[in-house]
């Protein structure tokens, strides 16, 4: 590939990326929407699409207010962070064959790294705002990372063992026969509920809980500050379906269709799926999550660890 | 004390009292109606019923009046029984089986006597379902407004009226469930205190018409503590705002002073406030544009006001004490006249100086009710001072009373039993006036006379009661067996007030008047005297013993150059034209503050508006000693209109250095009046300081139901602003803050829960009829001091004789008509009398007048063609012309003025 | 666990349900007789007006958006002189209605008041006032209320006796 080629994928994916995360926007809205027995916003533009670039407008020219009791130069840094962090992690995912910003070999690893880099952002976030919402959000949200970090990477390490290698794109083409989430699917329900709490989106929104903490991390937000946590969110909820379907799902794998575009109906089936669990659950107490994290998930987790072990010890030993 | 169980709990009440007085004392509820607190009881209308026990044992008790049943200790009664609670439900709706559908269009809605005393027994639903009785009404004039249908036969109307106020002209007529309060016939009651009716009755019979005319209910006022400023009684009021409007000033309880009750001209004086006259813009005159704004009279006065201008100032008894102090600030003491004409002055200035004097104490008006033998000595009590001559009948008909008392032993309060034993008996009570008083009719002993002659029986009566007091030389045989009469009567009593004032403008009455309160004050008697003064500060203008008008007049002739500040007064009242004419045309600039428009605020080249007792923070001392302090009701519509001063400091700083502005807080003001003039020493106590909060909070000028607050401005715009900030006081113009009972004196309105109406005093004093809590507001500056030797006055003067050719003119007042500000009410300006001149048969008879014919005098430099009145009980020699109105305006009073035979000049 | 999948599968279902949405304006919305929108002050069965400016409607407001100004004609009819009601207050419980002795305010089923000026929902008597009786018809205060407003004389109301004659003493 030349250099142009390179920057091309960039600019694309960067472009595309964002277009989403804005997308989601409306998306998110007609869908709860769609559930909820309502419209959505139908009267912007057609199906009322352009909501996306009103919410938008309205964003860039909201007063970007900073209280006076905030530390300023980290209050500024912590929005950034979030959105750099995902926008990162995307560098590794295989859109389509030879669609991959950087392929690395240490993809999940990179991944996992990134990931909990976004976890700056809210504790930074929560604690330049200086007010005690913020802070308590702040608190949540690294506990929360720190632990669902722990298995959500051990719910990777099947995959990894069963493909032998950390590359996304080897990932996608081990599961040319068959995709992972048939043989791990104990790794892959972990991972998602994992993503979910990772990207802190309903019903693990715990940070935020804007009926008991007020918006958390981000109740001093306002202005285009607040839309980058906004836009990290979306990113994240992207990134989270993109993975899965990389890692579960086969990536671009597909019959008939193009790749990118096998690659991008999964994603969004994905993102469907998070906006019907926000649709439909509620949002579980502080400490029930802790618990369910450390109590259930991680034995569980160790044990799918254990059996994908042994099952692979036991599939290469009779090679 | 004796303790009496209420529902099985001890109280311990106070001996003498009835069982509702000691249960409303107790701060307990108990509904009533033709009780009053001032009226005493007589058991009509069967409210008050209540359960009393004969032991411990009795489990029925019987029903008893409970303002009918004196105190007596171990008696067991009980209010919460279901008999009695059901009997005092039952009575209300009988008296409500009657009373109209009207509640919306009533004016005594919201602070209604009858309604609270509903909701208490809780009588809601009117299961009577027969007609109801109707009465036509009858127009009573302009203070007071008759809507009979709403009567409940109470009674309480009739008792003050009649018999309280001395009325004759309100009375009830027919028979059983027929019976009609009202007059004969349609027409204007007569009584000057008819204005009360609207407070005592406990319905909506009797309203305030001039309310009526800019409807406002209680609810909605914003309220302060104020004083009234039409005499010099210094009666607390209670004055209430709407729209940037006086609505209404309604009585403020004050054992003290007012009680229960306020005359008609401080009740419907207000109109002033809200008058056409009022001067909105500061002016400048002699100029293109002469309404300016602040910024223009501000550099205007900074040019006038500089160094080397010299200026005089003039004060007024009819601003505070704090405005007077300002302008003495600013002009130097030297050069601050009291603005009280010479002779006015030196009265005023004797006045102070005499109750100063510590020998006598000066009787507040609840002393005078107190008294058992009342003296008055020349003053017009009834028309310059009404409220005391209420007193004054309460002193009589109270000491007559004790006297019945004690042969036959019945309780105090038993208003009607004690009127069948009194009948027509009187306290003694001797009125010896000029030409009569409304008083004379209740008098023991009745004179007319001159103010000399009046003087010389006074010292007469002294020297008889003391012979170490100066005897009156060539005294008659009749002058000496008049005053051996009065004497005789003033020895029998054990405390006597002497009454007497500066309206006869007779130096040797006043002196007569100490002579004889000292003459009295001996071992067990404690004489206690009362002089009435002219205006409402009269009596702090006079404690500075500072120069009157004619020193300033004297000093312009001297000094050329001079500039003049005058104070919220019209000199044109006070001295003939042409002398003010003069005078403020010998002055390089005249600056005048003032409230309305007057013939002195024409003359004036700077013309600054002051704010009324309704828009400002001041203190004033009444004819008592007492400061008492009045309170900002309201923000003008106009931001120009202050307190005087506040333009005044604000005046003084134009030329201050940076840095040597002395703006004071008015906290200040007094405490350095208490510094630079030891006898004001006290006055800083008179109200809590400004920073004053109950539990951290203000005291509302607001209840709590006040309504409307994001509607009134709406339509100048509808953002709203922040409401105005009180830094003078504790008190803050909204609904939000201290909502129990605050400090006396920042009472803003009464009411408690459940008792809407003004008789919730009741809540506020420490029992019925007493002092309220913390004490009855207003501060003594005279301290009595006993073990002062007794030093008489030795003024004696000469029996009055007519001068061929000249009468003496003298000041007849009135109490609608003498007042200057109350003339602005619409209806006092109708009451007040047309000019007449009022002369003796003989002195008619020698200068060929009858009654209607031209009388011409000459005041000042104008002839004034006044219609001859001729009385019979003035002295020869004397005329008596109608004080404070225009005609007579400028007027020298106890002046003779030569009527040569030809032209009657 | 499994009733956490149940949710999310009704939740699904939800997708073909018939939307609760009214698309207003296009579509209008019914609303109940007794629906509480705009404040209206209305007239008696004679034409007259109902207000009798008790103040009941502005002390009973809990945020205190009422003001008005009580006058009287020359048969002592009372009235208000002036009536406010600032909108951009309102909340619209109608606690005034309740307040209101005379059926005079009342609060009717129309709630398309939007302004951009925030002045122009300051509403006076002439915006508030309808020539109906709207909610409650018949009802005329004057007609049972014991004073003499020139609507009857004293006496002549409903549940009325005749004027007392009080010069007689008869039983």
């Amino acid at each position: 590939m030349t250099v142009m080629q390179h920057v091309w994928i960039v600019l694309g994916v960067l472009f595309v990326l964002l277009n989403i995360a804005a997308g989601l926007i409306w998306l998110e809205r007609r869908m709860l929407a769609l559930w909820q027995d309502r419209l959505g916003p139908n009267r912007a533009g057609p199906f009322g699409l352009f909501i996306v670039l009103a919410d938008t407008l309205k964003l860039f020219f909201k007063e970007d207010w900073i209280p006076p009791f905030a530390d300023k130069k980290i209050f500024v840094i912590a929005p950034a962070i979030v959105v750099a962090s995902v926008l990162m992690t995307f560098v590794i995912i295989p859109f389509a064959p030879h669609i991959v910003v950087a392929d690395l070999n240490v993809g999940i690893l990179f991944f996992l790294a990134m990931s909990s880099l976004g976890v700056y952002s809210i504790v930074l976030g929560g604690w330049a705002s200086n007010n005690k919402y913020s802070l308590l959000g702040a608190l949540r949200g690294a506990s929360q990372m720190i632990s669902y970090e722990v298995f959500m990477g051990l719910s990777l390490m099947g995959v990894v063992m069963l493909t032998g290698s950390f590359n996304l794109g080897d990932i996608v083409a081990a599961q040319h026969k068959v995709w992972y989430v048939f043989t791990q699917p104990l790794g892959f329900v972990i991972f998602l509920i994992a993503g979910i709490a990772e990207t802190h989106r309903l019903p693990f929104d715990i940070p935020e809980a804007e009926s008991e903490l007020v918006a958390g991390f981000h109740a001093e937000y306002s202005g285009m500050k607040f839309g980058m946590f906004f836009i990290g969110e979306y990113l994240g909820v992207t990134m989270i379906s993109a993975m899965t379907v990389v890692l579960f799902f086969g990536g671009w794998s597909g019959p008939f269709l193009p790749p990118l575009l096998w690659f991008t109906i999964k994603t969004f089936a994905f993102i469907m799926l998070f906006i019907l669990l926000r649709a439909s659950l509620p949002r579980p107490r502080y400490d029930q999550l802790m618990e369910y994290g450390w109590k259930v998930l991680l034995p569980l987790v160790l044990i799918n660890l254990m059996a994908t072990g042994a099952i692979a010890l036991w599939l290469r030993g009779s090679h | 004390m004796p303790t009496i169980f209420i529902d099985n709990k001890p109280f311990e009440v106070k001996a003498g009292k009835n069982l509702l007085e000691a249960c409303l004392s107790l701060g307990l509820d108990l509904p009533y109606f033709c009780w009053h607190p001032a009226l005493g009881s007589v058991g009509a209308c069967r409210q008050c019923a209540i359960s009393m026990f004969k032991d411990e044992n009795d489990q029925k008790g019987k029903l008893t009046m409970a303002c009918m049943e004196g105190v007596k200790d171990g008696l067991r009664i009980s209010l919460t029984d279901t008999t009695s609670k059901a009997f005092r439900e039952q009575v209300v709706e009988w008296l409500m089986t009657n009373h109209p559908h009207d509640c919306p269009v009533c004016d005594e809605g919201g602070s209604c006597h009858l309604q609270d005393m509903t909701v208490m027994t809780g009588h809601d639903y009117r299961r009577f379902s027969y007609k109801k009785r109707t009465y036509k009404n009858q127009y009573l004039g302009p203070f007071i407004h008759h809507e009979m249908n709403r009567c409940i036969q109470c009674y309480r109307c009739v008792r003050f009226y009649k018999d309280y106020a001395g009325g004759k002209d309100l009375d009830v007529f027919a028979a059983h469930n027929h019976v009609y309060f009202g007059r004969e016939k349609d027409g204007v009651l007569e009584s000057p205190f008819s204005g009360n009716l609207a407070e005592v009755c406990p319905t909506g019979v009797f309203t305030d018409e001039t309310l009526r005319q800019h409807y406002t209910r209680k609810w909605d006022l914003t309220m302060a503590p104020s004083v009234c400023t039409h005499c010099s009684l210094g009666c607390n009021i209670t004055a209430g705002e709407r729209y940037g409007e006086l609505r209404s000033i309604t009585n403020r309880y004050n054992g003290d002073v007012n009680g229960y009750f306020l005359c008609d001209r401080g009740r419907f004086g207000y109109e002033f406030v809200n008058s056409e006259n009022r001067i909105a813009k500061p002016i400048i005159r002699n100029r293109v544009g002469e309404a300016v704004d602040e910024d223009t009279l501000m550099t205007h006065l900074k040019t006038i006001f500089k160094h080397g201008n010299k200026f005089i100032g003039i004060g007024s008894p009819r601003a505070s004490v704090e405005s007077n102090y300002a302008l003495m600030d600013l002009v130097g003491k030297d050069n601050y006249y009291n603005g009280l004409s010479e002779f006015e002055n030196l009265l005023a200035k004797l006045v102070a100086k005499t109750l100063q004097s510590g020998t006598v104490r000066s009787a507040s008006l609840k002393d005078v009710e107190k008294a058992d033998a009342v003296l008055i000595l020349g003053e017009d009590v009834w028309n310059t001072a009404p409220m005391l001559a209420l007193s004054v009948r309460q002193a009589v008909l109270k000491s007559a009373a004790a006297e019945a008392l004690q042969q036959t032993p019945l309780p105090q309060w038993h208003d009607a039993a004690i009127r069948e034993l009194v009948q027509e008996e009187r306290g003694y009570f001797a009125n010896i006036t000029l030409a009569g008083s409304a008083l004379d009719e209740i008098a023991n002993y009745k004179l007319h006379s001159s103010p000399d002659d009046i003087a010389r029986l006074g010292y007469a009566i002294a020297h008889i009661i003391d012979p170490g007091s100066p005897a009156v030389k060539n005294a008659s045989d009749e002058l000496l067996t008049k005053a051996k009469e009065i004497a005789d009567a003033l020895l029998k009593a054990k405390n006597p007030v002497i009454i007497s004032g500066t309206g006869c403008l007779n130096e040797p009455l006043i002196k007569a008047a100490h002579n004889i309160a000292l003459a009295l004050n001996s071992g067990e008697r404690k004489a206690e005297i009362c002089y009435v003064m002219h205006e409402s500060n009269t009596m702090g203008l006079a404690l500075t013993q500072a120069f009157g008008l004619d020193k300033a007049i004297e000093r312009t002739e001297r000094e050329e150059g001079l500039s003049v500040v005058i104070l919220e007064n019209d000199l044109y009242r006070s001295l003939p034209g042409n002398v003010v004419d003069r005078f403020l045309s010998r002055c390089k600039n005249v600056v005048v503050l003032d409230q309305l428009n007057n013939a002195t605020t024409v003359k004036a080249h700077v013309l600054i508006p002051s704010a009324t007792f309704a828009e400002a923070d001041g203190t004033m001392v009444n004819n008592e000693g007492r400061a008492q302090s009045f309170f900002q009701v309201f923000n003008p519509a106009s931001n120009y209109v202050r307190e005087a001063w506040r333009w005044l400091y604000a005046i003084k700083d134009l030329n201050a250095a940076p840095g040597n502005e002395t703006f004071p807080h008015p906290d200040e003001i007094l405490s350095r009046v208490e510094k630079d003039y030891p006898m004001f020493s006290g006055i800083s106590k008179v109200s809590p300081a400004h920073d004053f909060r109950v539990n951290g909070q203000r005291i509302p000028r607001e209840p709590r139901r006040y309504s409307g607050r994001t509607a009134i401005r709406a339509n100048i715009s509808v953002s709203e602003p922040r409401p105005f900030q009180d830094d003078d006081s504790p008190l803050s113009y909204t609904m939000e803050g201290y909502d129990g009972i605050p400090p006396s004196s920042l009472i803003p309105f009464f009411w408690s829960p459940g008792w809407n109406s003004i008789q919730s005093v009741n809540k506020y004093q420490d029992e019925v009829g007493g002092a309220l809590k913390g004490g009855d507001p207003g501060v003594r500056l005279f301290e009595v001091d006993k073990s002062k030797p007794k030093t008489y006055f030795e003024h004696i003067p000469y029996p009055f004789t007519a001068k061929p050719d000249h009468l003496l003119l003298l000041p007849q007042f009135h109490v609608f008509g003498s007042g200057e500000l109350s003339i602005y009410t619409k209806a006092i300006e109708d009451f007040a009398p047309e000019p007449y001149a009022a002369l003796s048969e003989p002195d008619a008879e020698k200068m060929g007048l009858s009654d209607g014919s031209i009388l011409n005098v000459k005041i000042g430099e104008k002839k004034i063609a006044f219609p001859v009145c001729v009385h019979k009980a003035i002295s020869n020699g004397i005329v008596l012309l109608p004080a404070g109105l225009t005609e007579t305006a400028g007027a020298i009073w106890g002046a003779w003025i030569n009527f040569s035979a030809n032209g009657h000049s | 666990m499994f009733s956490h999948f149940r949710t999310i599968w009704l939740t699904f279902l939800h997708m073909f349900r018939k939307r609760a949405t009214i698309e207003y304006p296009e579509e209008k919305v019914p609303l109940h007789p007794r629906w509480r929108g705009r404040i209206v002050l209305t007239q008696d069965p004679d034409g007259g007006e109902r207000c009798v400016a008790c103040y009941l409607c502005a002390a009973a407001c809990p945020v205190d958006c009422i003001a008005l100004q009580a006058t009287e004609d020359e048969n002592g009819r009372r009235y208000p002189d002036f009536f406010r009601i600032n909108f951009s207050r309102c909340i619209y419980c109608g606690f005034c209605e309740e307040a209101c002795p005379t059926y005079a305010i009342q609060l009717i089923p129309d709630f398309e008041m939007a302004e951009y000026n925030r002045q122009n929902l300051v509403f006076e008597k002439e915006d508030l006032s309808i020539k109906s009786q709207g909610k409650y018809p018949g009802y005329n205060f004057y007609k049972v209320a014991g004073m003499d407003a020139g609507v009857k004389q004293k006496g002549h109301g409903e549940n009325e006796e005749a004027p007392v004659d009080i010069h007689s003493l008869l039983p």
